[in-house]
Order: C-alpha cells, then sequence, then structure tokens
C-alpha cells in the first residue's frame, strides 16, 4: 500500500492522488480503445449503451449522490435530449450543435423542475419528479407536430463533418466514449470547486450548509439543472443508438433503471455510475447466456449427483421452462434490487472499497468499518 | 348534470379504490416511515389470490374474500420480516428502492404464475345497476364506496378504540421511546404491514369488477395512488382517503370533459400545483425543523 501525505488542500482535491492511478487509468483507456477492433459487434454495441447508461448515472449521481435529492425522472430529461436530436435533425443542423442544444435545453427543463423541488423533500420530491416525468411522456405522445405522437420518430445516421457515423461503427463508440470521459472529467472538476463542495455539503446536513453560508435553493436548481444536462447529452446519443424513438421507450421503468444504475454501483462515488451500468447492460446479454447453458449445466450436475439420464432429461426441461418463462428478467431484477439494498448498500464499488481496505490492512480489518448507523427516532418528519 | 353526477359517482368509486391503495401506503408509513413501492403490487396479488379462490376454486365470494385477505395479511408480515425489518432505520432511499425491488419481483412472478391476461372475478353486485329516476348507478360501484367508508370506521375504531392502536400511533410518533415504555414494536410493525396489505386486498377485490386484475394493474394503480397520499399529506388517514377521491374525481371529469390525454395526466398537474403551494399536503401536519 502506499500512504499519501496531504499537506495542503490541493493535494487533497488533487484529479489523481498518485501516479498508480494515471498507469491504471491508462491501461483501461487502452483496452476500452482497442476494444472494438478486438470484441464482437455485438459486444461493441453493448459497450456503447453501457456509455450511455454510464453517462446518465454520472448525471444522476450528481443529483441523487452528492446533493442528495432523489428523482425518478430522468428518463424524461433523456426523452427531452433524444427528441431535441430527432427534431433539428430533420433541419439539417449540424450534429455538434444539436449535441449541445440538446444538453442546453434538457438543462434549462431540469433547473425549471429544480425549482419547484426546492420545497420538497424525501418522498414527496420523488413523487413530484414522477408526475414530472409522466407528463413529459404524454407531451410527447399528444405533440404531434414535432413528436410524431406515438408513431415514433426515425433518427436519421449521425453525421459528423460531412462523414456518416452508423450507430454500429466504432466512431460511434469512440464518440460514446469521449463524451463519458469528458462528462466524468467534468464531474470530477466540478465536485473539486465551490459548487461541488456545496452540493455534497447540502447532501449531508442542509440546515448546517445553510448556516455555513450556502445558497441552497441556487444549488439545488444548479444540480437539477447540471444533473439534467447531462442526461440530455446521454439522450442525443441514446436517439442515435437506437436510430428510433418513441414515447413508450421512457417510460418509469427506464427511470427506475437509471436509479439501479447508481445503487447497484454506489451511489457516493463516479466510479459507481460507470460500474453500475456495466452490471445493468451485461445482465441482458449473461440472462441469455444463462437461458442457453443453464438447463444442461442443472442436468449435468443432476447426473453428477447420481440421477439416470430420464430424471436428468426432465430437470433439464424444468429448468429450460423456468429459464425461459415470460418475465424472468424482472424477477431477477427484483431480487437483485433488494439483495443490493439488503447486504451491500455500498453497491459493486462499496465492495471493491472494502476488498482494498480489507488487504491494506490486513491483520487489523475491522467488520464494522462501514457500516451505517442505523437511526430509529423519527428522522425525515422532523429534520 | 345527468352526466355530471354519472362521472361524479364513477369518479368517487375509482377514487376510493385509490383511497384504499394510499391507505395501504399511509398506514406502513405512519408506523415505520417506510414509503411502500410495491403497495400497489401487494393489491395486484390479494386480486389474483381472490381470484384464484373464487374464479379457480369456485368458493363462495365471501369465503374467498376472507381466504384472499388472510392470505395476503400473512404475506405482509412474511415481506416486512424479509425485506423491511434489515434495514429499517437507513435512510428512505435504499427502503425505496429495496420496495420497488420488492413490486419488481411480484409483478414478475405473478405474470410467470397466472400469465399476462386479464382476470375477472364473478361478484355477488357485478351486473346490478340501482336506478334514480334517469340516473343509473351501478351495484360494482356503489359496493367499492360501501366498502371504502366501512373500512376505515374499522380503521378508525381500531386506532382510537383499542391498546393495539394506540400502540401503533405510540410507535409511529417515535420509535425508541414506544420501545422503552414495553411496546413490542417489532411486532406491532409486523401487524401493521399485515392490516396494510388487507386493505390493499380489499381494494384489489373490489376493483376487479371495475377494471379487471392483471399483473401490471398494481403499478398502473399504485401510481395514481401516490398523488392520492400525497395530495392528503402522506401520514393521515383521512387525507388519503379524500386524495384518493379527489384524484378519482379529477381523473373522472378530465375524462370527460377534456380532451383525450388530459385525463392521464390530471392528476399529476394538480398534485404538483398543490405541492407547490402545500409541501406537505391538505391535510399534513407541518413539523418544525430541528437543528
Amino acid at each position: 500500500m502506499r500512504f499519501l501525505f496531504k499537506t495542503d488542500y490541493e493535494d487533497d482535491i488533487r484529479l489523481f492522488p498518485h501516479s498508480g492511478y494515471i498507469v491504471s487509468y491508462g491501461v483501461l483507456l487502452a483496452f476500452l480503445l482497442v476494444a472494438p477492433f478486438v470484441l464482437s459487434s455485438y459486444l461493441v454495441s453493448q459497450l456503447v449503451f453501457v456509455c450511455i447508461y454510464a453517462t446518465v448515472g454520472v448525471g444522476l449521481m450528481i443529483l441523487t449522490g452528492f446533493t442528495g435529492q432523489a428523482s425518478l425522472g430522468h428518463a424524461a430529461f433523456l426523452a427531452i435530449g433524444a427528441y431535441t436530436a430527432g427534431y433539428l435533425q430533420q433541419y439539417n443542423v449540424p450534429f455538434p450543435i444539436y449535441f449541445l442544444a440538446g444538453g442546453l435545453l434538457t438543462a434549462v427543463v431540469g433547473a425549471l423542475v429544480g425549482f419547484p423541488a426546492l420545497r420538497l423533500q424525501g418522498i414527496y420530491l420523488v413523487i413530484a419528479t414522477i408526475s414530472f416525468a409522466f407528463i413529459v411522456e404524454e407531451v410527447l405522445a399528444r405533440w404531434e407536430s414535432v413528436t410524431h405522437g406515438n408513431e415514433g420518430m426515425r433518427v436519421k445516421t449521425l453525421s459528423l463533418f460531412g462523414q456518416a457515423v452508423p450507430q454500429n461503427g466504432p466512431t460511434f463508440y469512440f464518440l460514446c466514449l469521449g463524451v463519458l470521459i469528458l462528462v466524468i472529467v467534468g464531474t470530477l472538476n466540478l465536485l473539486r470547486s465551490p459548487t461541488g463542495r456545496a452540493f455534497v455539503a447540502i447532501r449531508d446536513s442542509e440546515t448546517a450548509a445553510r448556516s455555513m453560508g450556502v445558497n441552497v435553493s441556487l444549488y439545488k436548481v444548479k444540480s437539477f439543472a447540471i444533473s439534467a444536462g447531462i442526461t440530455g447529452l446521454a439522450g442525443v446519443l441514446f436517439a442515435h443508438k437506437l436510430s428510433f424513438i418513441s414515447p413508450e421507450m421512457f417510460t418509469l421503468q427506464l427511470s427506475i433503471e437509471f436509479i439501479i444504475v447508481i445503487l447497484i454501483g454506489g451511489t457516493f462515488s463516479l466510479h459507481g455510475a460507470v460500474l453500475g451500468a456495466i452490471f445493468l447492460v451485461m445482465i441482458d446479454p449473461f440472462l441469455t447466456y444463462l437461458k442457453d447453458d443453464l438447463p444442461g449445466i442443472i442436468s449435468g450436475l443432476a447426473a453428477m449427483f447420481g440421477a439416470d439420464s430420464a430424471t436428468a432429461g426432465k430437470v433439464n426441461a424444468n429448468v429450460a421452462a423456468i429459464a425461459s418463462a415470460n418475465g424472468l428478467k424482472g424477477a431477477i431484477y427484483g431480487v437483485i434490487i433488494v439483495l443490493f439494498v439488503l447486504f451491500e448498500p455500498l453497491g459493486l464499488y462499496g465492495r471493491w472499497l472494502k476488498i482494498k481496505l480489507f488487504f491494506q490492512l490486513f491483520p487489523l480489518y475491522k467488520r464494522a468499518t462501514f457500516k451505517r448507523q442505523k437511526i430509529y427516532v423519527k428522522s425525515e418528519r422532523n429534520r | 348534470m345527468l352526466d355530471f353526477v354519472q362521472q361524479l359517482v364513477s369518479g368517487i368509486a375509482l377514487g376510493c379504490v385509490y383511497g384504499l391503495i394510499a391507505l395501504g401506503f399511509v398506514l406502513v408509513y405512519k408506523a415505520t416511515e417506510v414509503v411502500n413501492f410495491a403497495q400497489g403490487d401487494l393489491m395486484m396479488l390479494g386480486g389474483f389470490f381472490a381470484f384464484t379462490f373464487i374464479g379457480m376454486l369456485g368458493l363462495n365470494y365471501w369465503l374467498g374474500f376472507a381466504g384472499a385477505v388472510i392470505c395476503m395479511a400473512a404475506f405482509g408480515m412474511l415481506a416486512e420480516r424479509v425485506v423491511v425489518r434489515p434495514i429499517l432505520g437507513y435512510p428512505q432511499f435504499s427502503i425505496i428502492m429495496a420496495t420497488i425491488g420488492l413490486g419488481y419481483f411480484l409483478r414478475s412472478v405473478v405474470g410467470m404464475i397466472w400469465g399476462t391476461d386479464d382476470f375477472k372475478i364473478e361478484t355477488p353486485f357485478s351486473d346490478g345497476v340501482l336506478r334514480i329516476g334517469s340516473l343509473v348507478l351501478a351495484y360494482d360501484k356503489l359496493s367499492v364506496i360501501a366498502a371504502t367508508v366501512i373500512l376505515c370506521a374499522l380503521l378508525y375504531l381500531f386506532f382510537n378504540r383499542t391498546t393495539l392502536g394506540t400502540a401503533m400511533r405510540a410507535s409511529s410518533e417515535n420509535m425508541l421511546a414506544a420501545y422503552y415504555m414495553g411496546i413490542p414494536v417489532k411486532r406491532v410493525v409486523s401487524i401493521v404491514w399485515a392490516i396494510s396489505a388487507a386493505v390493499a386486498t380489499a381494494a384489489g377485490v373490489l376493483l376487479a369488477p371495475i377494471t379487471f386484475i392483471h399483473s401490471n394493474v398494481g403499478l398502473v394503480l399504485g401510481l395514481k395512488a401516490f398523488p392520492a397520499a400525497v395530495l392528503g399529506g402522506f401520514g393521515s388517514i383521512p387525507g388519503a382517503v379524500v386524495g384518493g377521491v379527489l384524484i378519482g374525481v379529477i381523473e373522472s371529469m378530465a375524462g370527460f370533459y377534456l380532451p383525450q390525454g388530459w385525463k392521464d395526466i390530471a392528476p399529476y398537474l394538480v398534485l404538483l400545483v398543490v405541492l407547490l403551494l402545500k409541501p406537505e399536503g391538505l391535510f399534513g401536519v407541518h413539523t418544525r425543523k430541528k437543528v
């Protein structure tokens, strides 16, 4: 392990605390840059989705993880970004302009949502954001002159500087990766700035932040706007990746998936957003893989424990029936969410930190290091 | 005018169902500060239990109703024990997520067991109508309203006249203090979940003749019941029912008098306006902040 001696504030807020970070992230970046030439096109396409989900995850992390404002309406922000792209593209607006316009418009809408949200907390805020998402969904379905209503909207192939960028090619992947990296670096810098410090102060205690002179309302609105803006940028990429958008795609379900991203990754760090996105996107191919192979594996196990071939065949058929049942994915989602909340509230990144700390402190590791304090008195209503 | 009364009654009937689901939210919230996003799904599951007893096993309607309520009360306790108790006392966000996960799970499992078709429960008052002059009121809608009134009265008596009810109010005020005074808080919380699941089941069974039951009905109605609970002020039992009725009436009126599309968003628009003007809801108690 390496001891870091922080002697001043600059040391504390450095982007890369020590050279090890540069090496490991460099290796990761090298892998990601080689990926489209090595991996199958299906996996590259999944990686694009990881980038998009991670971008949304970073946006949501700013709001939920760092400012402490829950939102179940981020699908609406994604939709606004996506529809801005689709609409402006019809008028041959170049990509960089409508990309930024999508982000900007979503940020403005986010700020408008942030104002009413100022007076709301906890569950009220969650319901208000859900309501907002429903209203956006309905507007998208009804405003047919712009959105083509429920028929949906075709999104043309992206063209960048006169070059077509097909959504399955490596260039589009690099574009998404670039956006993700820019957003992450931007967010890291934001978190080092006074604005980011104010966000974290609001999350930890609104009253304390206010008494330290933080303009709570201003920063909450800022947080909403930044978070929505980033989600809008992801929305533009999302529209291009799917090349078709319709209101049914931006439902509460999608908002919940974004929350799952940050919850499973860990709601306190940007690593969490990326890990959660990887987890959420990769669970689909993993389930398909299980569906194909699980019956064989289980009947093989049964045969190993002395079942005759008829029983093994029956087991195989039963497992196959369960594995291909409709809605299995939802059940597994549900179980995963519950298990993470119950047993790993810090998410995947928290698990990694625990493992790292265990080895760093090896003989002296205390099991209760990351344990949260329970509060049994009426906290929310009196806080 | 006739149309108006007709819409009003069906709005109130629908609103009573929302109110009953919202009542479940409020009971659990009051006792434990847990917001149960799976409440609608508990309602859906209750409806399916009742369908199994009445439609598939051919039991008497009332017997099947009672059976479903008892099964769901047990299920509510189980859900509390497995999902909620370990995380009681943690920030609200984790509990919301856990109940969302529970809801996901219930929806998918019900879809896997019973399929994704629409089901209908035959009730004794399915077809009859009450005629007052030229006003036609369906019995199933009236039955929903009557049942809501009876349930609310029972709950009111339970909370204000029985020892257990008093214990529940005590643990909802301050869990730790109630525990120190000798109230078995864990058991009380279990019972609260059982009651809220039972109320949800009643809502599900009453609803079945009006909108049918399928595996997603819980999500749809649960999301309508949220505005109801928030409108009434989360944590107020009369508020939940009044909020539910308001939402039902608004929805029904918007569906009749406003262009298409308004029906689905009118409740949420009203909710946003109310939250803007009165963030603690219509019946909510404004508590002072402790620093």
